[in-house]
């Protein structure tokens, strides 16, 4: 495997900082949105043009700094972090746009601020796919933490706060309390941190040791919000729409999934984990966690909490097929990453057109609302099918993945659990296009003339919603992401 | 020149008193700019001489070229040198910061804060660089009673009785060093650190030797606030003017820790302090009450400086923790720390200065909406804060990182849980105060009215931000080069001995 030194990385992650100087003195929305752009339009190139190289099977790093012996502020760019950087930084263009329509549709306050934090938390999503170890990547994932609060709570009224205490106390109470003593126990015992294919454990440890450890990196993470680490994510969704969905379907969520791939593949390894047997307890714990988040799903009205819920689940699919250890499995749960952002943020985008437009939050108000904003619904449908698993979209094809895994792996409970939640999902979701567009007309709580939310919202659900189905003809690019990370 | 650089970075600032004392008498503008390039060629020469001991060097000194043990000798190695740059460089830093508000505070004695402001920087110097026990004293001296001075120019009400309490204090700690010297010049009849050092092994038995260690070290623990000796302290920073806080506050703490690590390290020996005396447990276990303690005290106050003050104590309780948990780690973190905790201690107190001098207090009410008016200085202060709570890529976090790997070598694991205990309860009371700065006064009805709030910002002078943000951006410089400056200062520090 070739390796190339480059600062390509490190320009990935600053090129949205460098542009906060810029948005934070220009006191015109255009100049400061249009560079919005400029910064995430930079990003996508300089990310996307790593592709051929990972592509090709060489990695690319570059040191900051060797902090501790052994132990560096380091990038690496490999497939795994290709696949999830090149989702978060394309998925940020199109955000951006919908940002736009958004705020100025509600008008809402401290714009600057909000897009200065937004590209901050880009920032450190796109550190922590490029770190090259444990330290590296708890660095961004605290960057993230905090950059995201003031977003978390962008409306600075009473519930904002409360929500925001949530939130800073399970994400960064977990990451202090649990991630670091676990980080610092592993350094102890092994003097590195790098990821690595074979872990970076000898594998004499004692296998309680493993265990905690295990345990500790994965549900430390609060992020990926295991059950019962999740109530954050709900909590979370008193956010801008557009933060909850490039925040909480794509960058901060997945940020936590990711980082727990990167702890079972990086860190233990794929070959301890399967020769202790443990993975299934971290499946154990995430198809709980698959199964309870989709039957509370399945009881909220609010549309956004019942996305969340649905995100809960969805991510802990992530989690299942990466500790089932088959490499159909891990397929699975890789893609899964690109495959159930594009279709979430489609819906979150939705959820928000809905809003601007109407001002209506809970699902039983939306009664025949296809007919007032039938663009919206049709995507809201097409973001349904991909998160149920279903063609023509791109979540069937990790849907799909995943399914092969358990049969692989011989984990007949765990096909039986993802068999069962892809029912629990068409059973949240459908339900929401059926109502919007079959109604009788004494049901229908809206006028029939089509009014849909602002050009800047639609669009860019437009684009996710076609990008979904897109995903399910063409999905070369994750797929062989994803195989060159597990290296087969 | 160069070969001067020990005793430049002392002189210069102590003869600049008299110059700054008789040139108020003149003009009082003139003070301030002595007072600054005096303070540059100290820095200067602190610099110099880090630089000179990187990866191995020393400084040996003679004052007037008598010889030692008869004559005071200077002693620079990579521990004090390090200590050196971060005491002139913050002091600098803070006097260009503090300029503004100390002719706003008392516009008619300037000159007398000048004077004693450089003599208090002379005595911590001092303190760092000599390699004399006594003449230690002497600037320990020096160091207090001008701080004493300075603290007391502060609140007309309450700053005098915080300060003779702290004079109390202060005085019986010097007393209780000066005696702890006093025994070893008894045995040993020297007061040359290395001589005595050379004269120590083979009385380590002594009762005597044994009591002078034990003394000195209660004296510097006085000294330095560490719990339970600590009830100086939070009224005396408290009441103090800003520009006197953010100088003694970040330094005063740390030079006494420096003296406690030089103790152990020079003047004893590790093996004397962890082996011989099995003290290093209970003092540990000290630490972590001064930890839990401080930070639980901390967790009362309604006003920011004052809580900051019960921060320091439970920083002082990471440093002590750190030098006595007996390993190499714990000793690198400690070393590490004070260096870490002098920059960011400086930089949350500058970003109070810059505070109190806007709304006139730093209590929780005064605070309201400051993103907003002060959105720099908060920026700062959020800095300091993430490297307080131990943030990376901030400064604070790598230190703590040496110190909770030295508690997993050593096994003290109470230790560990109380630094990351003190993490998460930083967490809560810095994010008790961007909540406040952030929210209040409430927007209730989210998407008005808040045009009108959008132009009020009301920042502090430039004179005092700009250091601010430069020390801030110094924490995450001083993190990312955490590496270079183990592996090139204070690895050279730490005995071979010490695993």
């Amino acid at each position: 495997m070739e390796t190339i030194i480059s600062i390509k990385p490190l320009l990935a992650v600053l090129v949205s900082l460098l542009v906060t100087p810029i948005l934070v003195s220009s006191r015109a929305s255009n100049v400061r949105e249009s560079w919005t752009f400029v910064a995430a339009g930079l990003k996508f190139l300089i990310v996307a043009s790593m592709v051929p190289a990972v592509l090709h099977g060489s990695q690319i790093v570059y040191t900051i700094a060797e902090v501790f012996p052994g132990v560096a502020i380091k990038f690496r760019v490999d497939a795994l972090g290709m696949l999830f950087a090149l989702v978060a930084s394309s998925l940020w263009i199109i955000t951006s746009a919908y940002s736009i329509g958004y705020m100025r549709g509600l008008d809402e306050h401290s714009q600057t601020r909000y897009f200065v934090f937004f590209a901050l938390a880009l920032s450190a999503t796109i550190g922590v796919a490029f770190s090259a170890n444990l330290l590296t990547l708890y660095l961004f994932y605290e960057m993230l933490s905090f950059a995201t609060y003031p977003l978390v709570t962008h409306h600075q009224d009473r519930e904002a706060r409360s929500s925001g205490r949530k939130y800073l106390l399970y994400i960064v109470g977990t990451s202090i309390g649990i991630v670091l003593p676990a980080m610092l126990v592993t350094y102890n015992l092994t003097g590195t941190l790098d990821f690595s294919m074979h872990g970076v454990f000898s594998g004499t440890e004692p296998r309680a040791t493993i265990v905690v450890l295990l345990l500790m990196l994965v549900l430390g993470f609060a992020k990926v919000a295991i059950i019962p680490l999740h109530s954050w994510l709900p909590a979370a969704m008193v956010a801008p729409t557009p933060v909850s969905a490039l925040l909480h379907a794509v960058a901060v969520v997945k940020v936590g999934a990711f980082s727990v791939i990167r702890v079972i593949t990086g860190v233990f390894g794929i070959d301890l984990l399967s020769r202790l047997h443990l993975g299934t307890l971290i499946g154990y714990l995430a198809a709980f966690t698959v199964i309870v988040a989709s039957l509370i799903a399945l009881s909220q009205d609010g549309l956004k909490r019942r996305l969340a819920f649905s995100t809960i689940g969805q991510l802990s699919y992530i989690v299942l097929g990466v500790a089932l250890l088959s490499p159909k499995g891990l397929i699975g749960g890789m893609t899964h990453i690109a495959m159930h952002a594009f279709g979430k943020i489609t819906l979150f985008f939705c959820a928000g057109a809905i809003f601007v437009a109407t001002g209506k939050k809970n699902i039983s108000e939306m009664v025949g609302i296809g007919k007032r904003m039938p663009i919206t619904m049709t995507a809201f449908l097409i973001g349904s099918l991909s998160v149920i698993g279903l063609p023509p979209t791109g979540g069937f094809f990790s849907k799909w993945y995943l399914v092969l895994g358990t049969l692989q792996a011989h984990q007949i409970s765990m096909l039986v659990v993802l068999l069962a939640s892809s029912l629990l999902n068409a059973a949240y979701f459908l339900p929401v296009v059926y109502k919007a567009f079959f109604c009788t007309e004494q049901e229908a709580m809206f006028p029939n003339t089509v009014q849909e939310a602002p050009l800047w919202c639609v669009v860019p659900l437009v684009v996710t919603a076609i990008g979904s189905i897109v995903l399910f003809f063409y999905p070369t690019i994750f797929l062989n992401l994803a195989k060159l990370a597990i290296g087969v | 020149m160069s070969a001067h650089y020990p005793t430049l970075l002392v002189t210069v600032p102590l003869l600049s008193a008299f110059v700054i004392s008789a040139a108020g008498w003149v003009n009082k503008r003139w003070c301030f700019p002595i007072a600054v390039a005096a303070l540059g060629v100290s820095a200067y020469s602190c610099v110099g001489l880090l630089l000179k001991v990187a990866d191995g060097g020393v400084v040996h000194y003679r004052l007037g070229g008598w010889p030692p043990p008869w004559g005071i000798a200077y002693y620079v190695d990579q521990l004090n040198a390090l200590v050196l740059c971060v005491v002139s460089l913050a002091a600098l830093i803070n006097l260009i910061a503090a300029k503004k508000s100390i002719e706003r505070e008392f516009p008619e004695k300037t000159a007398p804060f000048y004077t004693l402001y450089v003599l208090f920087v002379t005595g911590m110097l001092g303190i760092t660089v000599t390699g004399d026990a006594f003449n230690l004293y002497v600037l320990l001296e020096i160091g207090s009673l001008t701080g004493y001075g300075l603290i007391a120019m502060g609140d007309k009400a309450r700053a005098p009785l915080s300060t003779l309490n702290y004079l109390y204090m202060g005085t019986i700690g010097a007393c209780f060093y000066l005696l702890g010297v006093g025994y070893l010049y008894i045995v040993t009849g020297s007061l040359n650190m290395a001589d005595i050092a050379h004269l120590l092994p083979p009385l380590y038995h002594s009762k005597a030797v044994l009591t002078a260690f034990i003394i000195c070290l209660v004296g510097v623990w006085v000294k330095m606030a560490f719990f339970p000796l600590h009830g100086w302290l939070p009224n005396a920073y408290t009441f103090a003017p800003s520009a006197a806080s953010s100088l003694i506050a970040p330094l005063m703490t740390k030079v006494m820790i420096y003296v406690m690590i030089r103790l152990i390290l020079t003047v004893f020996t590790p093996q004397f302090a962890f082996g011989t005396l099995l003290v290093s447990k209970p003092i540990v276990w000290l630490a972590v009450a001064a930890i839990v303690m401080g930070a639980l005290l901390a967790l009362k106050e309604r006003d920011v400086k004052r809580m900051l003050t019960y921060i320091i104590i439970a920083e002082v309780g990471y440093m002590v923790g750190g030098a006595w948990l007996g390993n190499r780690a714990g000793m690198t973190g400690a070393i590490l720390h004070i260096a870490n905790d002098a920059l960011m201690t400086l930089c949350v107190f500058l970003a109070v200065g810059c505070i109190v001098y806007k709304t006139k207090g730093a209590r929780f009410e005064d605070i309201q909406g400051l993103f907003r008016k002060m959105p720099f200085t908060m920026a700062g202060f959020v800095v300091g804060a993430l490297s307080i709570i131990g943030v990376p890529p901030t400064c604070g976090f790598f230190s703590k990182w040496y110190l909770i790997s030295g508690a997993i070598q050593a096994g003290q694991y109470g230790f560990m849980v109380a630094l990351l205990f003190s993490s998460l309860v930083s967490v809560v009371l810095f994010f008790r105060i961007f909540e406040i700065a952030y929210y209040e006064p409430f927007q209730d009805h989210h998407g008005e009215t808040h045009t009108h709030h959008a132009s009020l910002m009301d920042e502090a002078p430039l004179g005092m931000v700009v250091p601010l943000l430069i020390v801030a951006a110094g924490l995450v410089v001083m993190g990312l080069y955490t590496g270079g400056i183990v592996s090139h200062v204070i690895r050279f520090v730490i005995p071979k001995g010490l695993v």
